[in-house]
C-alpha cells in the first residue's frame, strides 16, 4: 500500500513521517526514526518492553499501527533526561536503586512509572505494583524497580514542593 | 510479526464512518482500541483490506448516567475505571475492567471492541448479560437494538452484520445499595479467565429480591444463568439455595480444555467463582443484615 505522510510530535520535535498503514509505531521508531530505547520484547503485548508516552497514555507501540498515532505527541525514554545529559529523577532513581540489570525492560519501566507518577505523584507499594503490571522484568524480581519508583515520587514530590 | 497489507481510512464522523463500512463490505473492519484486532492480523488470522478507525470519533466516547447508564463504545476501560460517577452508580464496570489485561492494554481497548470481538474470553460481555444491557448498532441504512443476552452464537461469530457498528451501551441503572462482585480465575495478569462470574442482587433482610448471575469463558459464548435468580429469590438465602445457583450455573457450562485446565477443572473452578460473587454481592448488599443472622451460618 502506498506511504502517506503522518504528523508526529517526538520527544518534543515536530516530525513528518512517511509510513504503510501496516507500520507498526514500534517499528517507525526503531528502524525509521532510529529511536531504539523502546524494545521488541515479546511482540505480543504481553511484556511492555515497548511501552512509550502517548498523548498521556502508556501505550505498547508493537500494538499500535503508526498511522492510528497521526497528530499525537509521543515521549520515549530517550527524552526523558534533560538536555543537558543529567539524568530524569526517575532514571537516576533507577540508577541509586539498582533497578535494572540487563536493562532489557528499563525504558519501557520508565515510561510506565513516568505515566503512573503523572496519575498519581504518591503511590502505594501496591499501586505501584499494580501501575507496572503490564511490564515484565526477568532479571530483579521487581524489588529494587519497586524501590526506585518510591524513591522517584519522593524526589519529584519534594521538587513540586520545592517549587 | 508484520500485519498484510490494507488500506486504512479515518473518518472524522460517525456517520462517515457507517458509510464507509458499507462501501467497504466484506472486506472492512472498524478498528477501535486495536487490541484485539492487531494482535490477531499480526498473526495473520485477520486480514482485512481496509481498516475503519473509530479512534478519532468524539461521538462514540461519552458516559451518561441517569435511568439508564448509557456508554459509547469507543468508550476506554481506562475510562471507565476513572470515572467516580459511574463507580458510584454502578461500581461493577470498574471491578471487571480491572480484571482485564493490564493498565497500557486498558488505556487503549475499549468497552465496544470488548464486546463486539466474539471472543468468549472477554470479561465485558458476561458483565453486559448480567446487567441486561443492549448494544444500540447503527449502520449507514438504519439502527436497531440487540440484547447482550441474544448477541452472541458461537465463539467470533455475533448479531452483528457487515456494514454495522456498535454506538453504545445501555443497561438500567442499578438501583442503589445493590450488591455485586465479578469473580475472576486467571493465572497471572493479563491472562484470559481461566472462569469468571458476575453477579449482581438486591437484599431486603435475609431474602434476595432479585438476581442476575452470568458467565465467562466457560462455553463458547458468554453465558447468562436465566435459572439463578429463580432459586436465589425463591425463599429466604441459605447455603443450600447458593449450593444449587451454582449447580444450575455449573450444568450450562462446557469449557474447552486448554493451557488453562481441563474442561472439568474449568467447570469446578466456574463454579466456586459463582459462589464466591454470590456471597460476596450479598456481602456487599446494603441491606444485608451485617452482624450474625445470615452471616452466622454463611461463615460458620
Ligand atoms: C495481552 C492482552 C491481554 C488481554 N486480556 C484481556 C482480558 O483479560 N479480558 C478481556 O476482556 N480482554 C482482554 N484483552 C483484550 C482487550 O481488552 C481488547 O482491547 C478488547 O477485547 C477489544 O477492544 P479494542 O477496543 O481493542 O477492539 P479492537 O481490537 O479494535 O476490535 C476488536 C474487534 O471488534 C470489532 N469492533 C471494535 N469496535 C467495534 C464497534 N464499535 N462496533 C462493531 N465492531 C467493533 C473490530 O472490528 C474487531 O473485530 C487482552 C488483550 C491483550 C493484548
Ligand atoms: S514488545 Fe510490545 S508488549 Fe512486548
Ligand atoms: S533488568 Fe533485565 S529484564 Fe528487567
Amino acid at each position: 500500500m502506498a506511504k502517506r505522510l503522518i504528523k508526529l510530535t517526538v520527544n518534543g520535535d515536530e516530525m513528518e513521517v512517511a509510513v504503510e498503514p501496516r507500520d507498526l509505531l514500534i517499528h517507525t521508531l526503531r528502524e525509521q526514526l532510529e529511536l531504539t530505547g523502546a524494545h521488541i520484547g515479546c511482540d505480543t503485548s504481553h511484556c511492555g518492553a515497548c511501552t512509550v508516552d502517548l498523548d498521556g497514555r502508556s501505550v505498547k507501540s508493537c500494538t499500535m499501527f503508526t498511522v492510528q498515532a497521526d497528530g499525537a505527541e509521543i515521549t520515549t525514554v530517550e527524552g526523558m533526561a534533560h538536555p543537558d545529559g543529567t539524568l530524569h529523577a526517575i532514571q537516576e532513581a533507577f540508577r541509586q536503586m539498582h533497578g535494572l540489570q540487563c536493562g532489557f525492560c528499563t525504558p519501557g519501566m520508565i515510561m510506565r512509572a513516568h505515566r503512573l507518577l503523572q496519575e498519581n505523584p504518591t503511590p502505594t507499594e501496591e499501586e505501584i505494583r499494580w501501575g507496572i503490571s503490564g511490564n515484565l522484568c526477568r532479571c530483579t524480581g521487581y524489588q529494587n524497580i519497586v524501590k526506585a519508583v518510591q524513591l522517584a515520587s519522593e524526589t519529584l514530590s519534594q521538587k513540586v514542593a520545592a517549587e | 510479526m508484520i500485519p498484510g497489507d490494507f488500506d486504512y481510512l479515518r473518518p472524522k464522523t460517525k456517520s462517515e464512518a457507517l458509510v464507509m463500512l458499507r462501501d467497504g463490505g466484506d472486506e472492512a473492519r472498524p478498528i477501535a482500541g486495536g487490541h484485539s484486532l492487531i494482535p490477531m492480523m499480526k498473526l495473520r488470522m485477520a486480514a482485512p483490506e481496509k481498516v475503519v478507525d473509530l479512534g478519532g470519533l468524539a461521538d462514540l466516547k461519552h458516559i451518561s448516567i441517569e435511568k439508564d447508564i448509557t456508554i459509547g463504545a469507543a468508550t476506554t476501560q481506562h475510562q471507565l475505571i476513572e470515572s467516580g460517577a459511574l463507580f458510584d452508580a454502578c461500581p461493577i464496570l470498574r471491578e471487571t475492567a480491572l480484571l482485564i489485561a493490564d493498565p497500557q492494554i486498558r488505556y487503549c481497548g475499549t468497552l465496544g471492541g470488548n464486546v463486539a470481538n466474539g471472543d468468549p474470553g472477554n470479561d465485558m460481555p458476561a458483565l453486559m448479560q448480567c446487567l441486561d444491557a443492549s448494544y444500540i448498532i447503527e449502520s449507514a441504512s438504519g439502527k436497531r437494538e440487540i440484547k447482550a443476552r441474544d448477541f452472541y452464537h458461537a465463539a467470533y461469530f455475533t448479531a452483528l452484520e457487515t456494514g454495522e457498528l456498535i454506538t453504545a451501551i445501555r443497561f438500567k441503572t442499578p438501583e442503589a445499595g445493590h450488591g455485586y462482585s465479578y469473580q475472576k480465575l486467571k493465572r497471572k495478569v493479563g491472562d484470559y479467565a481461566t472462569a469468571a462470574a458476575a453477579v449482581t442482587l438486591s437484599m431486603s433482610e435475609d431474602n434476595v429480591t432479585g438476581a442476575s448471575v452470568a458467565l465467562t469463558n466457560l462455553a463458547d459464548t458468554p453465558l447468562y444463568v436465566a435459572e439463578a435468580a429463580d432459586i436465589l429469590t425463591s425463599s429466604p438465602l441459605s447455603a443450600d439455595t447458593i449450593k444449587e445457583a451454582v449447580k444450575a450455573a455449573e450444568a450450562m457450562m462446557a469449557p474447552a480444555a486448554d493451557g488453562r485446565g481441563s474442561s472439568e477443572y474449568r467447570t469446578r473452578m466456574g463454579g466456586v467463582m459463582v459462589q464466591r460473587a454470590i456471597e460476596a454481592a450479598v456481602e456487599r448488599a446494603d441491606k444485608t443484615p451485617k452482624k450474625g443472622g445470615l452471616f452466622g451460618w454463611l461463615r460458620g
